[in-house]
């Protein structure tokens, strides 16, 4: 008998209680009529078979005329209802946005087979002050050949080509890979076949993989493109396959892949860095277990090798773990403020719903005096919510769909994943219990409420609901609540604006006012002699300088926060060339001009020149920190030191640049040296690209003149990144600026619903308490009084929710310090200014309850008693 | 106020009584039941082929006793008789004439049945 007591409870509680009883006496009338244990058996599969299939039923129906119910309440208070649903729509929505981006940056396995076990490797050199570093093919070799932890092994490195013979000349970025690559990562192209051993001998045939978008883009997604020939940097290279569309490696702008050939003097300069390993760990070895290894060998070869090696450790790292630091922190952030939002939306839903459900306090009373029981009112209210939530949540995910693309410049472009989060299984799942936690979160609330209130003696005339000393606690509590949310809200961002500015005033070294960028990368081998470079570089610079309104003109190897690598060891004078010294530069060939038209300070000696040619003394400008760190105190002019493979005599001392981004202090000191004085074929990745034009118009109407000399100087070759300098200054924000932008979006939507909330509490309270109002008035209470009442009631609640906030926002902004660029996570101004903002919201709200509450007539308060 | 109450306004109207309730209301025709008492009549009346489970029977009768077709009866048999867990339940002159109107509609179904050459116990 207990256990179909038991299985009764699969019943609702109503019906139970009603039929319960009734029900174990049948059951108990029926066991006594059944003979024999097989008719009692067939008795129990019965019973319980029964019970499930009429369970399921009596809750369906119940639903059923809850969801009617509730639809016929939305219908009949239609502003009420959009409310709700908005609101909640707000707070699902700004947390489904930022899971969605979390979850493709952190959560969602990148999109290659077993990608748990894909690691990617590198040289520790954190004794110069690079903790990450390309390798060497030596280092690269002996590293593959020694470890036992991994499946396979494969490098690529990061190339970008001009594109001719196909309309117009374009720049791409790509990446040559050993052919064993794509067997590493397990990704087979679309089309085609990939690369074999074959493709990597020198003096094969070239041979070319293409992206989907560029396939597409040039062939018009042909199939037939397979043996056709594309021309990269005037090697003709067969077209051998197509990849997925979904394909992205390194990153997600990448559009071919070609042969890395290492030929074997490739492997001579231990110290010549450059390609990236990627490999995959055998099935059981851990990471830590791999680190350990590499790091075992690395420390072998530094004892076998110590002249290039000694500094050199390893470093290896899950490919899913390539995240800075700074973008995960940025993105939890956010993901930080979308839950604030959403526990606002929360606390404001549960106030409306309370404020109605306690308005109808009285129905509840006659309902229950009409013999509903507590439980079916609980659960026709959370019915209700739930399907109020429900609607918010399919218009939240929606928004979210809508935001989340807006958010692209949060995806680290360091992950070979697309910019755009996907909604998947996933996000929607989130969605759907966010959903569930609002929707518990603010129907239980007034549910729980009408629970306490049971046999409350609101059937007495008169008697108002919801104005006892429980319910205004919870409802103050909401309040305090939603503004110590809005605190948080609002300092974070406000701190994170402070911040902003402080970045955007940090001076790069450079001007960017008036300049036009733009890069013609020349191909090699056509160029690698340095004249034939050199009278490219005359010629343009010569016919753009002749423009009306340029200034100056001038070639870098590449522009400052574009290029943040080519960084060169150097050694000072009379020391024997030192490939692992400590002491590194970032290396530049710069054209005459280039610091005239960047802006950058002359602050000793003279400028590189035109005669500084391949036949005169070779001489570089260097920073005044590469001055002070080789010489200090003395007069750097004139001084000599080895770099790049020559001793260079120091002519100039320029000011520093920011070459490694705005926010990084620790830029290495800077090198620059005149273009003409590299051997052919020399250090060619350092060949100069970027052509700097300073301009007293505005840049944009030089782009067709430029266009046309460049195209005259030489008609192959592609011209790409044009753009003001300005804009390249602007990109070093841009993440900040979509963080903060969706940040004071959150804010913004905390305010109002403060805001509101406030205003909806004292709006009640006041309503509740006419009458009183009325009474004092009649006894002679001034107005002023009556007034400061109210007001007080809210600014109390303000108060506590400030006081509250800022130690929630005060703890958030010691968690966020690393991003706030030397603002202190407790600057007054950003905390003054926040509860100036909320103690203003909230006397704003409780104006116009104050303001009813002063108009009360006193002689018609006292009638209605 | 008056929606509450109309909560339950899906249930078909007397015209098209559902099987089991017109079984229930056949078998409160001649006396008060409890349930299990309900339960056997409709077996015996059915010779058999008939058997509401429990959870049928009082899932009709709730829809019963909210469309005022049947009413829960006050008095109790004699205490020997009794089973304090019972309840008692009773036809009432709506629930004869939802009965009554569920005959005809049978009737005149079974009618234009014959007049299809359809006739009982003939394949």
């Amino acid at each position: 008998m207990r256990v179909y007591r038991t299985l009764l409870r699969l019943y609702p509680a109503s019906f139970r209680r009603e039929y319960g009883r009734e029900m174990c006496a049948v059951f108990a009338s029926e066991r006594r009529d059944a003979s024999g244990p097989l008719a009692v058996a067939a008795l129990w599969v019965r019973a319980a078979a029964d019970i499930v299939v009429n369970a399921v039923r009596v809750h369906l129906e119940i639903l059923r005329g809850d969801l009617r119910y509730a639809a016929r309440r939305a219908g009949a208070a239609p502003g009420f209802t959009l409310t709700v649903i908005a609101v909640a729509a707000l707070g699902i929505g700004a947390t489904t946005a930022a899971f969605s981006i979390a979850n493709h940056v952190f959560l969602r396995p990148l999109p290659f087979p077993g990608s748990d076990r894909l690691v990617q490797l590198w040289q520790d050199e954190s004794g110069r002050g690079i903790s990450r570093m390309e390798l060497s093919p030596a280092n690269y070799r002996d590293w593959k050949a020694r470890s036992t932890s991994f499946e396979a092994m494969g490098v690529y490195t990061n190339r970008a080509a001009n594109l001719t013979g196909a309309g117009e000349p374009q720049r791409l970025d790509g990446a040559l890979v050993t052919w064993d690559l794509f067997a590493v990562l397990q990704v087979q192209p679309a089309l085609g076949r990939p690369f074999s051993e074959a493709d990597d001998r020198p003096g094969a045939a070239g041979t070319v993989i293409l992206s989907d978008g560029l396939w597409r883009a040039m062939f018009g997604g042909d199939p037939s493109v397979l043996g056709r020939t594309v021309t990269l940097d005037g090697h003709p290279l067969e077209v051998i396959g197509v990849m997925p569309r979904a394909f992205r490696f390194p990153h997600r702008t990448t559009e071919f892949w070609a042969a890395l050939r290492l030929p074997p003097d490739a492997f001579e300069d231990r110290t010549d860095t450059y390609i990236y390993p990627v490999a995959r760990l055998r099935p059981g070895v851990t990471v830590d277990r791999a680190r350990a290894e590499v790091q075992a060998i690395a420390a072998q070869l530094a004892r076998e090798f110590p002249d290039t090696n000694r500094r050199t450790g390893a470093y290896l790292h899950l490919l899913r773990d390539q995240v800075s630091d700074r973008s995960r922190l940025m993105l939890l952030a956010l993901a930080g403020g979308s839950l604030c939002v959403l526990l606002i939306a929360c606390t404001n839903l549960a106030h409306l719903l309370l404020a109605r459900s306690l308005a109808r306090g009285r129905e509840v009373a006659v309902r229950m005096a009409l013999g509903a029981g507590a439980d079916r009112l609980v659960r026709q209210m959370l019915t209700e919510s739930l399907a109020l939530a429900a609607c918010g949540g399919v218009a939240g995910v929606a928004l979210a769909a809508v935001a989340s693309p807006l958010a692209a410049a949060l995806v680290p472009t360091t992950l070979p994943i697309g910019d755009v989060p996907p909604l998947d299984a996933r996000v929607l799942l989130c969605a759907a219990l966010v959903t569930a936690a609002t929707a518990l979160g603010f129907g239980l609330v007034p549910a729980l409420a009408v629970r306490r209130d049971e046999g409350m003696p609101a059937l007495r005339d008169g008697a108002r609901a919801g104005t006892g000393r429980g319910a205004r606690r919870l409802r103050s509590a909401l309040v305090v609540a939603e503004v110590t949310a809005c605190v948080v809200l609002l300092v974070t961002a406000g701190l994170l604006v402070r911040a902003l500015w402080r970045v955007q005033q940090i001076d790069p070294g450079f001007r960017a006012e008036g300049v036009l960028t733009l890069r013609t990368a020349l191909p090699l081998p056509e160029y690698a002699p340095t004249a034939r470079r050199q009278q490219f570089y005359d010629r343009v610079i010569g016919e753009v300088e002749r423009l009306p309104g340029v200034s100056r003109a001038a070639y870098i190897s590449a522009l400052p926060m574009v290029w943040r690598g080519g960084i060169w060891p150097v050694t000072p004078d009379g020391q024997a060339p030192d490939p692992s010294s400590r002491h590194l530069a970032s290396l530049r060939q710069v054209t005459p001009g280039l610091f005239d038209a960047l802006g950058i300070p002359l602050v000793e000696g003279r400028d590189l020149q035109l005669s500084d040619t391949r036949d005169s003394p070779f001489v570089a400008v260097v920073s005044e920190s590469f001055a002070r760190v080789h010489w200090p105190d003395e007069d750097p002019i004139g001084r000599v030191f080895h770099v790049a493979f020559f001793e260079r005599t120091v002519v100039g001392v320029v000011g520093d640049v920011r070459v490694r981004g705005l926010e990084r202090s620790d830029s290495e000191p800077q090198v620059y040296i005149p273009s003409p004085q590299v051997p052919d074929g020399g250090i060619s990745g350092y060949a100069p690209k970027d052509l700097v034009i300073k301009a007293g118009v505005p840049p944009a109407s030089l782009i067709p003149a430029v266009r046309r000399i460049i195209a005259e100087a030489d008609p192959r070759q592609p011209i790409s990144d044009l753009r003001p300098l300005a804009d390249v200054v602007a990109g070093e924000t841009a993440s900040r600026q979509v963080q903060l932008r969706a940040l004071s979006v959150f804010a913004a939507a905390a305010v109002v619903l403060a805001a509101l909330g406030i205003h909806g509490l004292l709006a009640f309270g006041v309503s509740a308490r006419l009458r009183e109002f009325g009474v004092r008035r009649a006894l002679g209470a001034q107005t002023g009084a009556i007034v400061g009442m109210v007001v007080r009631q809210g600014l109390v609640l303000a108060l506590a929710g400030t006081l509250l906030g800022a130690a929630a926002a005060w703890a958030a902004g010691r968690w966020l310090e690393s991003l706030l660029a030397g603002v202190s996570p407790s600057d007054p101004l950003t905390f003054a200014a926040a509860a100036a903002i909320v103690l203003l919201v909230a006397a704003t709200g409780s104006a116009f309850p104050a303001l009813r509450a002063m108009r009360v007539d006193p002689a018609a308060a006292l009638r209605s008693e | 106020m008056r929606d509450v109450m109309r909560a339950r306004d899906d249930i078909p109207p007397a015209g098209a009584l559902q099987p089991s309730a017109f079984h229930i209301l056949l078998a409160l025709a001649d006396a008060d039941r409890h349930g299990y008492a309900i339960i056997q009549d409709v077996a015996a009346r059915s010779n058999g082929a008939v058997r509401l489970s429990a959870g049928t029977l009082y899932r009709s009768i709730q829809r019963l006793l909210e469309q005022g077709l049947v009413e829960e009866v006050r008095q109790r048999p004699a205490p020997e008789l009794d089973d304090e867990r019972r309840r008692y339940y009773r036809i009432t002159s709506a629930g004869r004439a939802a009965a009554r109107a569920e005959t005809d509609r049978l009737a005149a179904l079974l009618r234009l049945a014959r007049v299809s050459g359809f006739v009982p116990g003939k394949a």
